[in-house]
């Protein structure tokens, strides 16, 4: 017998998911749909049904199967698995890291993806076979060689690396990179309004190819990160109580780090660092549904790309033809509806 | 269950724990004791598996600790530390689920009928079925432990360690909680637990571990542990033993350090007057072993009072009705020693004697209507009664050991059997002399101040002080009673 009085989480989670599912349905066509030229809602699903399913094309005109397929389709996929990474990326960092106001950056992982980028534009880097690439690839390594040199030190100072120590390891290589990253800024002449805007986070140009480098990181790390739901769970109390649950918490803890900021790094690679969606996706879903992470994952990473869709497509329409930054798109809508939420929850006498 | 040999450890560089060796049996209650910094806590954390030790071994069922997997050793052992809280708005249940993840093996973890039932099993027994769906950071911290209480349950585990368990819980659940342990030791759980509480520790456990600086001080039965001089050599401070009044099992009592005391002495000027009672009220309260309808046994009491009643009292309700009687003229009842007797107040006698360091007063009624020898056969006389008591009264005005109060009891009755043995009172139903009354009382009331008295014998100061004051005072109430017989 479940009272009404008690906290909307505890009501059934099946409804969370039907949300989450219409959310994100709803943002893919929206967010196909909507530009200079309008396309309807059963075109693109025409369109789509062709490419997926081998479907007949019928009547659609094929301008609008290239608008659709080549340019916007992978655009708001690409926006789609960067929000669902930078999303359950953050909401795992939550839990593992105790504290709510951990995100994917939080281990300066993004620094790390950041350095390689600015370094590959202040550079002109330019790897033969990669040509285009290069910048996405580099990144993405950079990222992934962060990410093991703050464990690595982390360890070092601290055998059994308490979550405290991983955190301030992580700042330190943050401020650490964020300055390199300022060096090349300030020593660099062009190129500064290309580095600049990198920085600032974009999707848009990316195509097909970007969604094919970042897809594999993100099958990976998704469902590992989901697969230790349950860890996570016993975590979120605490390393010593995780452990006398029986959690392998060394091991576990590595397994999260890894997966997470190989997402954030592979996420930051190809758009740049895109602010507030791993912060507040799962704060929005934890007040939703609850804080546990079985459901919190999955719930986060549909809520994100949902999210991240939108975001875009505010980005390239607000000022058409104009496209401004997503990163910032995202803190001017997040920003406000959050405070607005947590404002409502906390008079309910809600906890976050 | 659990056998430690040699166990040394602690964190980083410096060893906390030396050299502990001990082990528990299936079943045990074992507790673990000592001040603050002993190394209880570390000693907890190596034998949960959290610290490994530096040298020595943790068998846990025949088998090294370290030889198991996490979640081999979760489904053998939970811990219960102090507190536990999460930032996250967890449901209860969602956290006693949490329990289960030992016992989750194979890839989707599939959550069975059984892991249900456990939990629904864990929350029944820890009362905390009632708030299932509300979130961890509603409920109190007593509440929450209970919670976390139910998640160690929920693992099913054969040894439960505890971290100084019943710190958050009010009284009532502070006992239930223990009560619960207990029984579910009977039900084979192994249970190690730190404790601040002596007394607590030595009601319920089994056994006791007595640690100081790292290595083990004492283990033992209560009886082993709990005593003074182990408690005073451990954990400097002052504490006296006595025993628990229901449960054969020692308890501490912290003694403050004294303030400045003022000398108090009872004598004849203390006693009020009044038609039908005499009273007599110390300034301060007295440590006082007594019989008497109102606040019999041991006790501090600061009023002491000896009624007057006529010869047809009604016996029925007679506790009631003095309860009545003492509030009515003000007494408080929990500070107060109320004895009843058919003798007029005018006929009470005192007494008052100095012997060496120490004072004694004595203030006695006897009546003699029911004089009794006790050292002849009779049948027993709850239906039989006619009034007729003596009531004795003796302030020592000194510190008394218990010993000296036990003795002083023995003194005093001597002395009243050879009073009225003088008096040639004797026995109506056998002729011969009587030793007593039928419903006599007796109190010792010390006022704890003054010079050390362990000893109350009849050749001590105080035993001799004693003496003489009961019997100079018996006999002369004797003669009072008798005077009066005569003349109506």
């Amino acid at each position: 017998m479940r009272k009404r009085s008690t906290r909307t989480f505890l009501l059934n989670k099946q409804p969370a998911y039907l949300l989450a599912v219409l959310f994100l349905m709803s943002a893919v066509f929206i967010g196909t749909a909507v530009g200079t030229i309008h396309v309807p809602f059963r075109d693109i699903a025409v369109i789509l049904a062709h490419h997926l399913f081998g479907t007949e094309l019928g009547d659609v005109d094929p301008s609008l199967d290239n608008i659709v397929w080549k340019i916007r389709f992978p655009r708001v996929v690409l926006a789609g698995l960067i929000g669902a990474s930078l999303a359950i990326a953050g909401a795992a960092f939550q839990g593992l890291l105790r504290n709510p106001l951990a995100d994917p950056y939080t281990l300066g992982v993004s620094s790390g993806a950041s350095a390689g980028a600015v370094m590959v534009l202040f550079f002109n880097i330019s790897i033969p076979f990669l040509g285009g690439f290069t910048l996405p690839v580099i990144s993405i390594s950079t990222a992934i060689m962060t990410i093991f040199f703050v464990l690595l030190f982390a360890q070092t100072i601290e055998r059994s690396m308490k979550v405290e120590t991983i955190i301030l390891t992580g700042i330190i290589f943050s401020s650490f990179l964020g300055s390199v990253i300022s060096l090349m800024i300030a020593l660099t002449g062009e190129e500064l309004r290309q580095i600049i805007s990198w920085l600032l986070g974009s999707v848009s140009m990316r195509g097909w190819p970007y969604i094919q480098l970042i897809a594999p990181f993100f099958i990976v790390g998704a469902l590992l990160l989901m697969y230790m739901a349950p860890e996570l769970n016993a975590m979120s109390f605490g390393e010593e109580k995780a452990r006398h649950l029986g959690v392998n918490v060394q091991r576990k803890k590595m397994m999260v780090l890894i997966a997470g900021s190989v997402l954030t790094g592979a996420a930051v690679a190809v758009s740049g660092t895109i602010g507030f969606v791993g912060l507040v996706i799962p704060h929005f879903v934890r007040l939703l549904i609850g804080p546990d992470h079985r459901h919190l994952l999955p719930l986060s990473m549909m809520s994100g790309a949902g999210f991240l869709i939108i975001a875009d497509l505010a980005a390239r329409t607000v000022i058409s033809p104009t496209e401004l930054p997503i990163g910032v798109i995202t803190s001017l809508i997040g920003a406000p509806v959050f405070a607005a939420i947590l404002i409502n929850k906390k008079r309910k006498g809600g906890v976050a | 269950m659990i056998e430690v040999e040699q166990l040394s450890g602690g964190y980083g560089s410096g060893l906390i724990i030396r050299g502990v060796s001990f082990s528990v049996q299936k079943g045990e209650l074992f507790g673990i004791l000592g001040p603050n910094g002993s190394g209880k806590t570390t000693l907890m954390n190596m034998l949960s598996g959290l610290n490994m030790p530096a040298s020595g071994a943790i068998l846990v069922k025949n088998k090294p600790i370290q030889a198991y997997s996490p979640k081999e050793l979760a489904r053998v052992v939970a811990v219960l530390p102090q507190m536990t809280s999460s930032q996250f708005a967890y449901s209860v249940k969602e956290t006693v689920s949490l329990g289960r993840y030992a016992h989750q093996t194979g890839f989707f973890k599939s959550w069975s009928e059984y892991d249900e039932e456990a939990v629904r099993d864990a929350m029944k027994k820890t009362g905390t079925e009632t708030f299932a769906d509300k979130p961890l950071s509603a409920l109190s911290g007593g509440e929450q432990q209970r919670v976390f209480l139910a998640q160690a349950l929920a693992q099913e585990p054969e040894i439960l360690l505890l971290d100084e368990p019943t710190n958050h819980l009010d009284l009532s659940f502070q006992k239930d909680f223990l009560d619960l342990l207990k029984q579910m030791t009977a039900d084979d759980l192994t249970v190690i637990s730190i404790f601040h509480d002596l007394n607590l520790a030595s009601l319920y456990c089994d056994r006791l571990l007595l640690m100081e600086k790292g290595a083990v001080h004492t283990i033992g039965t209560s009886g082993d542990i709990m005593k003074e001089e182990h408690i005073r050599d451990v954990y400097k401070t002052d504490v006296q033993k006595q025993p628990h009044p229901e449960v054969p099992k020692p308890q501490m009592s912290l003694l403050p350090a004294s303030s400045i005391e003022t000398s108090v002495e009872v004598g004849e000027e203390m006693i009020e007057w009044h038609g039908d009672y005499l009273a007599i009220r110390p300034p301060v309260q007295l440590k006082t072993l007594s019989s008497g309808v109102i606040g019999a046994g041991w006790g501090w009491r600061s009023a002491f009072v000896n009624r007057h009643v006529d010869k047809n009292y009604n016996m029925d309700n007679f506790e009631e009705e003095a309860a009545h009687y003492f509030r009515e003229r003000g007494f408080d009842l929990n500070e107060t020693v109320g004895m009843m007797t058919a003798v007029k107040m005018e006929d009470a006698a005192f007494r008052r004697e100095v012997q060496d360091d120490v004072s004694v007063f004595a203030v006695a009624t006897a009546g003699v209507g029911n004089a009794v020898d006790v050292t002849r056969p009779r049948v027993s006389w709850k239906e039989l009664h006619k009034p007729g008591t003596i009531n004795i009264w003796v302030f020592a005005n000194g510190k008394l050991s218990e010993e000296a109060f036990v003795q002083g009891l023995m003194t005093a009755t001597e002395a009243k059997v050879k009073a009225l043995a003088d008096a040639g009172v004797t026995d109506l139903q056998t002729g011969t002399i009587a030793t007593g009354t039928s419903t006599d009382s007796i109190l010792i009331a010390a006022t704890q101040r003054g010079a050390y008295q362990q000893f109350a014998g009849s050749i001590t100061p105080l035993g001799i002080a004693i003496g003489r004051a009961v019997y100079e005072s018996v006999a002369e109430s004797l003669k009072k009673t008798a005077r009066r017989k005569a003349m109506s």
